[in-house]
């Protein structure tokens, strides 16, 4: 496989529906802050370690945007002990593959290997937390791959390009609005010494959640990350600062014109998350809506405006309820041939109108009820997706057990209050909408058009 | 600050050649059970009963190069398949899933086609999935009004795909490399062919190769040997017995081509390669650990440190081959800035050259070896890596064994024969590069 750097920008869905009995978790604090919690999963001699560090794309001020996820592409290049690329020719001679991932709100690497090996990993996990050498010929390698990364996931990608400029005019003031890769001019002027200082800030123990899912012995596991983490010393920190989102007073629209073959269409309302609803319901009741309309082939996208009117190809929606700052409630479509992405934008506006004035089917609900517990069996078979639950909700703030009241919270949800919801976020006023354009593929794009800038009102 | 230091895990050459050792003796594979259905269908079974739940996976050899004259045919039959069935229209089907989440899906590649199904065990909601998985495999409806809606999918599927710089040169390389053979077209179809394939064609090739004789069924999870019997008998229960597929053709031998195509984009995608081999190859360990060595360790690979590492060229730089029925392709891949596209192709070259010529060091197919080996409990490390390893097992007819050989295979394989295999099997002549991107401009800011 290709050594990708998974970016994740956003998780889609209530990431939550995984994971399996509480009893097998359990949680520790390193005298310095630093925080362990391991779960046991024995079925096959195999574990997955993670170590979670809160720092991502929102904690960036402008001008060094991408610089979370530029740092860590260098934490593979070396500690003061261990050579450039030695972390990976280290655990792959061991079976492990590794790897890491950059957010908004998180920071994460780690390991999949066989139980035995545990040992290795956290040793050389906790090195560099601390240990990291930010050599500058390294970094002026790097920080090239990372421009490719940008081309190749962001620049010709129309649909890269529609979500890039869609969070750029959605947010004002929330630091949602910057890719998590960065803006190319923040990457083009970004230096050695800005890493160093990112790195400085952020990767202490006491900003650092270690998870550990599977064949393990949790009294071992913390034993392990005691001799390895425990004498890093505490440091002080400075959170970000708020840098809230002022309240959006009409619809904001922005086009991106790239050379493409197929219009396509998001749109997104600013939607409360876990933590900063009024109600403790209301994240629920937003995942009962988007699963109403996109819970699959059954739900009321894909049988009404794909098999139904027809009026578009494909049809989506999601709602993150799980992030440091309020996000969206997110919808896509792309159109038929016979029909225009106006009216797919129509047709969706629609559904989202019949939320707010009609109460869903009590067979609706029950469908994404069952859904979910078939769901929560179903992660459980995936080491992977248990450990990442765990992380993402420590790292943004959150309590892990979450994961443990998701099903009764979905049980409790009410037509009522999905309709509710509905009226109260799901409004124009909350609304950014995004259209691509298709230019003619042979003609060159005006780049300089749609990179860099905010567009839109 | 650290108060430890990592110099002592730096194991001597020693110490890894008997954790090696240790490792192929350490792993056994999970225990496989096969048999025949009543109608002919090939069974594989592991036992898994940790968790509540059922994965039963379907492989038929029906993928696109089973298309004949109608590229894209077998994909979207594959499609058709959840569009209704026996009864019930797509509405009706997807609600009696959904209403018990009960999990379905269907695709196809260029050898095989598949439907799955994940369900819980609970016997009503087991029951309906394996009921509809019967009806679906067996009397797919193939309604007018869906025909027409897939068919529309897929074309808007293909300008997507055609809206990418890396899918366009991936298509190029095999209909380059695999000029006349099945192989040749994309499994999902071209624009023309999608537009001309009619109700009769999807019924034909439905009639012709859905049948238990085609047919490999795998089933994990926690069911007992006698239940995944019933289990066997009841989804391929509505199966004709019918035929299996013909041999495909042996590959045709390709000439050497560079072909550059220009597309507006600001990267330029690199596919160079020739054919590979086949899932039963002679060669097929040399040329597998070979290329984990070259291009298939990520980023601990020689094409990753050429390129990535030590030059900052791309993201993304690997080798794979993809063993087929016959020989499928051995590709090297990435992708880099227009301006520095030629200076990316010189050095894949090279290192593929010196590769071919002088094998891989000691110590770097040791290394590689310890990755395959040691990583080989995380390949097989859930319900739904191992149900899809007993399918592949099953089509391609591996021994049952398989899983248990393998740590052997790869552990006796040695930097002569990888040499000798290469040397053997990528040929200079035979090498086809596509070169798809922008031109170089000079006024990219990031340059």
């Amino acid at each position: 496989m290709p050594g990708f750097k998974p970016l994740i920008s956003y998780v889609t869905g209530l990431l939550l529906l995984a994971g399996s009995a509480a009893a097998a978790v359990s949680e520790h604090e390193l005298g310095n802050g630093m925080k362990v919690i391991v779960k046991v999963d024995s079925r096959a001699p195999v574990v997955v370690t993670q170590v979670w560090y809160k720092v991502g794309s929102s904690y960036e001020p402008d001008g060094i945007t991408g610089i979370s996820h530029a740092l860590e592409h260098m934490m593979f290049k070396g500690t003061r002990d261990v050579a450039p690329g030695e972390f990976s020719r280290r655990i792959a001679a061991l079976g492990g593959n590794q790897n890491a991932f950059t957010g908004r709100d998180y920071t994460a690497y780690f390991e999949t290997l066989a139980a035995e090996h545990l040992d290795t990993a956290l040793e050389l996990e906790a090195d560099r937390m601390r240990n990291l050498v930010l050599d500058a010929d390294e970094f002026a390698k790097e920080i090239e791959v990372v421009k490719e990364e940008r081309r190749l996931r962001t620049e010709d990608r129309p649909s890269g390009m529609v979500y890039e400029q869609f969070n750029a005019v959605a947010w004002r003031a929330s630091p949602y609005r910057n890719p998590v890769i960065g803006w190319m001019n923040d990457l083009d002027n970004m230096t050695i010494d800005d890493l160093a200082d990112w790195y400085r800030r952020w990767y202490a123990p006491n900003n650092a959640t270690l998870v550990v899912v599977g064949d393990v012995d949790p009294a071992e596991v913390k034993r392990l990350a005691d001799k390895y983490f425990g004498a890093f010393e505490r440091e002080d920190l400075t959170p970000p600062k708020p840098a809230a989102e002022p309240k959006q007073t009409g619809e904001t629209r922005v086009e991106v014109r790239v050379p493409a073959k197929q219009p396509y269409l998001v749109m997104g309302f600013k939607t409360p998350k876990i933590g900063w609803a009024e109600q403790e319901w209301e994240p629920y009741a937003l995942y009962v809506a988007s699963s109403v309309l996109d819970g699959g082939s059954s739900a009321r996208l894909a049988r009404k405006l794909v098999r139904g009117s027809g009026i578009a190809a494909s049809a989506g929606a999601s709602y993150g309820a799980y992030g440091r700052l309020p996000g969206m409630f997110l919808l896509d479509g792309t159109p038929t041939d016979e029909h225009s992405v106006a009216e797919v934008e129509q047709a969706l506006r629609s559904e989202v109108e019949r939320l707010r004035t009609e109460l869903i089917d009590e067979a609706e609900l029950k469908r994404v009820v069952t859904q979910a517990v078939a769901s929560k069996v179903y992660e459980a078979d995936s080491l992977f997706n248990q450990a990442m639950e765990i992380g993402v909700l420590e790292t943004v703030g959150l309590d892990w057990r979450l994961i443990e009241k998701e099903i009764d919270a979905l049980k409790a949800v009410t037509p009522e209050q999905v309709r509710d919801v509905a009226q109260r976020y799901l409004i124009n006023e909350n609304l950014t909408v995004a259209t691509l354009v298709p230019l003619p593929m042979d003609q060159k794009a005006p780049r300089a058009a749609v990179t860099g800038g905010r567009h839109g009102s | 600050m650290a108060a430890n230091s990592i110099k002592h895990l730096f194991a001597p050459a020693v110490a890894a050649v008997a954790l090696l050792a240790l490792g192929a003796a350490a792993v056994a594979g999970p225990k496989v059970d096969s048999w025949q259905t009543g109608g002919g269908a090939k069974v594989m079974y592991v036992h898994a009963p940790d968790l509540p739940m059922v994965d039963v996976r379907v492989v038929v050899d029906a993928g696109s190069a089973r298309d004949g004259e109608l590229a894209g045919l077998a994909r979207f039959t594959s499609a058709m398949l959840s569009e209704g069935a026996g009864d019930w229209d797509a509405d009706t089907l997807a609600e009696r899933l959904e209403s018990r989440g009960i999990e379905l899906g269907s695709s196809s590649l260029r050898d095989m086609a598949w439907v799955s199904v994940r369900s819980l065990v609970e016997p009503d909601v087991l029951d309906v999935a394996l009921d509809t998985l019967r009806t679906v495999l067996a009397a797919p409806r193939f309604d007018a009004a869906a025909i027409e809606r897939v068919r529309q999918q897929m074309q808007i599927g293909l300008r997507r795909a055609l809206q990418s710089p890396g899918s366009v040169a991936q298509r190029r390389f095999y209909r380059t490399l695999y000029a006349g053979h099945p192989y040749a077209h994309p499994p999902g179809g071209e624009q023309a062919s999608l537009a001309a394939i009619g109700v009769d064609d999807l019924r034909r090739f439905h009639a012709t190769h859905y049948v238990a004789a085609n047919a490999v069924v795998a089933i994990v999870g926690a069911v007992d040997r006698a239940a995944a019997e019933r289990i066997a008998e009841q989804v391929t229960g509505g199966l004709a017995v019918g035929q299996k597929a013909p041999p495909l053709p042996p590959v045709p031998t390709a000439s050497g081509a560079e072909l550059r195509e220009s597309f507006p984009s600001s990267q330029t995608h690199i596919y160079v390669g020739q054919a590979g081999m086949s899932r039963h190859d002679p060669d097929y360990y040399p040329l597998y650990v070979g290329n984990h060595v070259l291009g298939g360790g990520g980023l601990v690979s020689t094409l990753g440190d050429e390129v990535r590492e030590k030059r900052g060229l791309s993201y993304s730089v690997y080798s794979y081959f993809s063993p087929m029925r016959v020989d499928g392709p051995f590709l090297m891949v990435a992708q880099t800035k227009n301006e520095q596209a030629d200076k990316a192709l010189q050095v894949m070259r090279e290192t593929l050259q010196r590769f071919v010529e002088q094998g891989p060091g000691d110590k770097e197919l040791e290394d590689a070896k310890q990755n395959l080996i040691g990583g080989f409990p995380l390949r097989i490390a859930s319900n739904g890596k191992i149900v899809e390893y007993l399918a592949m097992m099953g089509f391609y007819d591996y021994p049952l064994d398989h899983l248990d050989t393998l740590p052997g295979k790869l552990a006796a394989v040695t930097a002569e024969q990888v040499r000798d295999a290469f040397s053997r099997r990528i040929v200079d002549a035979a090498g086809i590069a596509v070169i798809v991107g922008g031109a170089a401009t000079g006024d990219d800011s990031s340059g």
